[in-house]
């Protein structure tokens, strides 16, 4: 907390203030057309996304597949909601129920399945995002095949970056915390970690959650953007989609997940007209890299203001601190 | 003096460059197309789009609409409700298109909606057919058309025909549990069947994905007897079962919509005998006289080499709808939209079209029926 | 008590083709521990070859068996070779993602040279059926249990009686003391690939001709149960996967027929989270503890 109006925090919001008006201004006089914005929001809620698969994937280790039945889950909750209660409560009400419910459904799934390992974790989290799929597809409440439609559509700017940056500040926060710590120990080496006393199951587990709820809130607004609701939408290519992202941008690391979102999303607004070849390029590319350079774009690393201003990160011994003068 | 000289050269210069990129006169009348062209719902999207390319170069063979050549600008959404939202707004806003076609599905158009109000320029779908598509909450959308019978409709005509002219009292229904087009149709038969005095035995779903319905014609056969069996379905699945369903015995007539309707349905059956005392209700029947359906007919198959489905009849007459409409009302898209709900009476090859409240048209169906895997009878029904 | 055994006759049917697809996911599990993510979508490519080959060049159906079988062991080598040999020393989530992008790869590329339309397998087996006991038994059905079991026994002679089995079996048990023994463990992993990409053909082949519709998409739920029924029996097991593929097809064809059509699908995917929470080694496998 006593950071929390550092040199480097303060200069982070002044940026943050300063890139939110410009867009805002860039909006208003419609050199960013409707048609750009549109894409700008989709590009807004894959960063959620692939942050929040990051947290998963590349700070946990647990390679996660069945991440869109999360943001269904939340896309789902919000429409329902809205369907009586068309304003900002109603998305907000519904966002807290995709949460919650996320919550719930993650925290019954993670606890039998983040005992496994790699190959099977993966598989299983593939099978739950099936079964979310398939629920959803034959309940009442969800209209089933036909999906809900004509959701109110509240999506703006302003709106976008507010739940986009806090998705980001609170994972970059969960990543540097006590938690994310062990997080990150549990992927070096989880018996390691284990028998250096770290709970491995209850940090999973907790980063499993973190994970979902950011998806759901992300579903919560495609909801509202793109006023439909079908659950096609949600299946397995919208998992491989995040993961490409998460892949590419750098395993562990969260704003090379946001690099990684805004270029895909600007790479799919251009090649619009050539679908077929887009999808074998991506799954080439994800082979590629993983061949070449497993880690993703940046690893693990962050780009962020540390090296630009020459901070150096708090150190434990003193002598470094005195030196580095 | 060189100053002067440099400053009028500047002012020509920009002078030049701003009339050079000035609006120009409108060359071309543009129309948006927002289709599902790729994946695997592009066997919907892609004769529609073969459809609106043969009128547009019908029309603009013959001299365009008021001198002006007509352009479609073609996007494909791959049946993502995202892509569609981002198209249609590109299409409105971009591109400022006169009107839309599109999309073939019902959930794409559902999506595209709300941007036709919002940036009031039209869409017409050939074949959505959710009865939500044109509405907006409770009210129509008056910015959303659509030129095929909606899921309703159908469903009642083909609980009458199994009523009436199969003199059916006892049916079994199977659907896809994957779609709403299946699902719609499945329970709206049910109710009209039930309705006319008939008793409903079961109905069975399945999945899109599925291709063995062995576990479901076991059940529906060891019910004793039933006189009809209705398939909700496209041909994808419809196809397996009729060959399935023959293959176990089940003899009885089997009907249904115009999900029907594909070159592919006979291998599907497993050969074309298997595709006999087969109806189903439809859009338009390539055994009509009408000298407008053969002419469509000739010039369908030799633009694309394929004969047309229902899904480009109903595309062709939507382009051509829409050309009337742009014809007499220019190219504003707020009258466009007008003229287009005036339409009266337009004679399509599927049939006499005129909208309704609901920008739905009100035309006839028409109930094929199958012996061998070709078509042999075409009957049509009025609403 | 009819109806149980025709649904019995339709779980066997479907479980033939579950086994054949599982056969290969377990090989190649056993012997480089990787769950080949595309496996299914080799099943996809085996049933387009087949179909191309009797469709556009009029083979008889028992050379299109062969060629497809062939063509798509090629296939799965050269997948092995390019795409999974360079990742043998990496993680376990690198593999995994490297074969994801492998089916993802291999499925669009199927979408964009053979086109979205569905095709129809040309029906080139009469299609008869006979009644015993009042059941309706399918030629083909039986064409399709008979070629199964008749693969997965060549299979267990192989690996069982000839010295390239015991070659198999050696690397699964320990790569690098194989090695040491003379073993040429390249060969004999290119090998098991081969093997089971022409299993995953056939299978491929046999659904074309029974179930008609082939489609890009065709091998995802296949390919995924199979993996369950791999599981169920004890991955790396042989005549585990076998028995899984058989007792999933019958599970999921009495669920459809006594319980709900619907969720079906999802029956599949809940028991493979119990088997994994139970008893991950599957039926006939054993516990193996992790040392460290």
């Amino acid at each position: 907390m006593k950071n929390l109006f550092s040199k480097k925090n303060l200069i982070w919001l002044g940026l943050l203030i300063v890139f939110f008006f410009l867009f805002q201004f860039l909006i208003d006089v419609r050199i960013i057309t409707p048609y750009y914005r549109t894409v700008l929001y989709g590009i807004g809620i894959f960063i959620i996304l692939g942050v929040s698969l990051n947290i998963i994937i590349g700070i946990t280790g647990q390679l996660s597949l069945g991440h869109a039945g999360f943001m269904s889950i939340g896309a789902y909750s919000a429409a329902i909601v809205m369907q009586n209660m068309p304003d900002m409560t109603g998305l907000l009400l519904g966002m807290v129920v995709g949460a919650v419910v996320s919550i719930l459904v993650s925290f019954v799934v993670a606890i039998p399945t983040l005992r496994l390992k790699g190959d099977y974790l993966a598989i299983a989290t593939l099978g739950v995002g099936e079964i979310i799929r398939i629920v959803i597809l034959n309940l009442e409440i969800t209209n089933g095949a036909s999906g809900i439609s004509n959701i109110k559509n509240l999506i703006s700017w302003p709106l976008l970056f507010v739940f986009v940056v806090g998705a980001v500040v609170l994972s970059a926060n969960f990543k540097n915390s006590a938690i994310g710590r062990a997080c990150i120990s549990i992927k070096e080496d989880e018996i390691a970690s284990e028998a250096m006393g770290i709970h491995t199951t209850k940090y999973k587990v907790i980063a499993f959650i973190f994970g979902a709820v950011l998806a759901s809130v992300a579903g919560s607004l495609y909801a509202t953007t793109y006023y439909v609701v079908k659950p096609e939408t949600f299946g397995i290519a919208t998992s491989i989609n995040i993961l490409i992202i998460v892949v590419f941008g750098g395993m562990g690391s969260l704003t090379g997940s946001a690099i990684s979102a805004i270029f895909i999303g600007i790479v799919n607004m251009l090649l619009q007209s050539y679908a077929e070849v887009r999808l074998i390029t991506y799954a080439l590319v994800l082979i590629v890299v993983m061949i070449f350079r497993p880690q993703g774009l940046l690893g693990s690393k962050e780009f962020g203001l540390d090296k630009v201003l020459g901070f150096r990160p708090p150190s434990f011994k003193k002598s470094r601190k005195e030196n580095s003068k | 003096m060189k100053r002067l000289f440099t400053l009028l050269a500047v002012v020509l210069v920009s002078l030049a460059a701003l009339t050079g990129c000035g609006p120009k006169a409108a060359e071309t009348i543009k129309i948006g197309v927002n289709l599902e062209l790729t994946g695997e719902v592009s066997v919907y999207g892609t004769p529609e789009k073969l459809a609106f390319q043969l009128a547009v170069k019908e029309i603009n063979a013959k001299g365009g609409i008021d001198g002006k050549q007509v352009e479609l600008v073609v996007y494909d959404n791959a049946y993502d409700t995202a892509k569609a939202v981002e198209n249609a707004t590109k299409l409105a806003t971009v591109d400022n298109v006169v009107a839309m076609l599109g999309s073939a599905t019902s959930a794409p158009t559902l999506a595209i909606g709300p941007v036709a109000k919002q940036y009031e320029v039209l869409t017409f779908t050939p074949s959505g057919t959710n009865a939500k598509v044109t509405m907006d909450g409770d009210a129509v959308n008056p910015w959303v058309f659509r030129a095929c019978f909606i899921d309703p409709f159908q469903g009642l005509v083909l609980a009458n025909f199994a009523s009436n002219t199969l003199q059916a009292k006892k049916a079994v229904v199977m659907g896809s549990s994957s779609s709403d087009y299946a699902k719609d149709l499945a329970a709206i038969f049910g109710e009209k069947f039930a309705a006319n005095g008939g008793e409903v035995l079961t109905v069975e779903y399945y999945t899109d994905a599925d291709t063995d319905f062995s576990a479901q014609l076991t059940t529906i056969k060891g019910l004793g007897e039933f006189d009809v069996l209705f398939v909700a379905d496209y041909a994808a699945r419809a196809g397996l079962i009729i060959g399935q369903a023959r293959a176990m015995g089940i003899d009885v007539a089997i009907i249904g919509p115009d999900g029907f309707e594909s070159p592919d349905l006979n291998d599907l059956a497993g050969g074309a005998a298997n595709v006999s005392n087969v109806y189903f209700s439809t859009h338009f029947s390539t055994l009509s006289t009408d000298a407008k359906v053969q002419n469509f007919i000739t010039a369908y198959t030799a633009e694309t080499g394929e004969a047309p489905s229902a899904l480009s009849a109903l595309a062709y007459d939507a382009a051509y709808m829409l050309f009337a409409a742009i014809e007499s009302a220019g190219t504003d898209p707020v009258k466009v939209r007008d003229a287009l709900k005036a339409t009266k009476n337009f004679a399509g090859v599927t049939g006499t079209i005129s909208f309704d409240d609901l920008n739905n048209p009100i035309k006839s169906a028409v109930v094929v029926k199958l012996e061998n895997g070709v078509q042999v009878e075409a009957s049509i029904v009025n609403p | 008590m009819q109806q149980f055994l025709q649904q019995t006759i339709n779980g066997l049917s479907i479980g033939g083709v579950y086994a054949l697809i599982a056969l290969g996911y377990t090989m190649v599990y056993g012997i480089i521990k990787l769950i080949n993510f595309a496996h299914g979508d080799i099943f996809m490519f085996g049933a387009y070859v087949g179909m191309v080959a009797v469709m556009n060049f009029n083979m008889p159906i028992y050379l299109a068996f062969i060629i497809a079988m062939a063509v798509t062991a090629l296939f799965g080598v050269i997948i092995e070779r390019v795409a999974y040999k360079p990742l043998r020393k990496s993680t376990r989530t690198a593999a995994l993602i490297t074969a994801i992008g492998v089916s993802f790869l291999i499925q669009n590329g199927v979408l964009m040279i053979m086109g979205a339309n569905i095709y129809a397998f040309p029906q080139v087996i009469p299609n008869q059926f006979f009644t015993i006991f009042g059941l309706r038994l399918n030629m083909l059905q039986l064409v399709i249990f008979a070629t199964s079991i008749a693969l997965m026994i060549i299979l267990q002679f192989i690996v069982s009686k000839t010295k390239l089995g015991r070659a198999m079996r050696s690397v699964a048990v320990d790569k690098d003391a194989a090695a040491l023994m003379g073993v040429n463990v390249d060969n004999v992993i290119t090998i098991t690939f081969a093997i089971g990409s022409a299993l995953a053909a056939a299978a491929g082949i046999m659904v074309g001709l029974y179930y008609i519709k082939v489609f890009p998409f065709m091998g995802f739920t296949p390919g995924l149960k199979a993996f369950v029924a791999a599981v169920f029996g004890g991955i790396g097991i042989i005549p585990g996967a076998m028995i899984g593929g058989f007792a999933i097809g019958l599970i999921e064809t009495y669920v459809a027929g006594y319980g709900s059509t619907l969720y079906k699908d999802a029956v599949v995917f809940v028991i493979l989270i119990l088997i994994l929470l139970v008893k991950p080694s599957g039926l006939l496998g054993k516990n193996v503890k992790e040392k460290v």
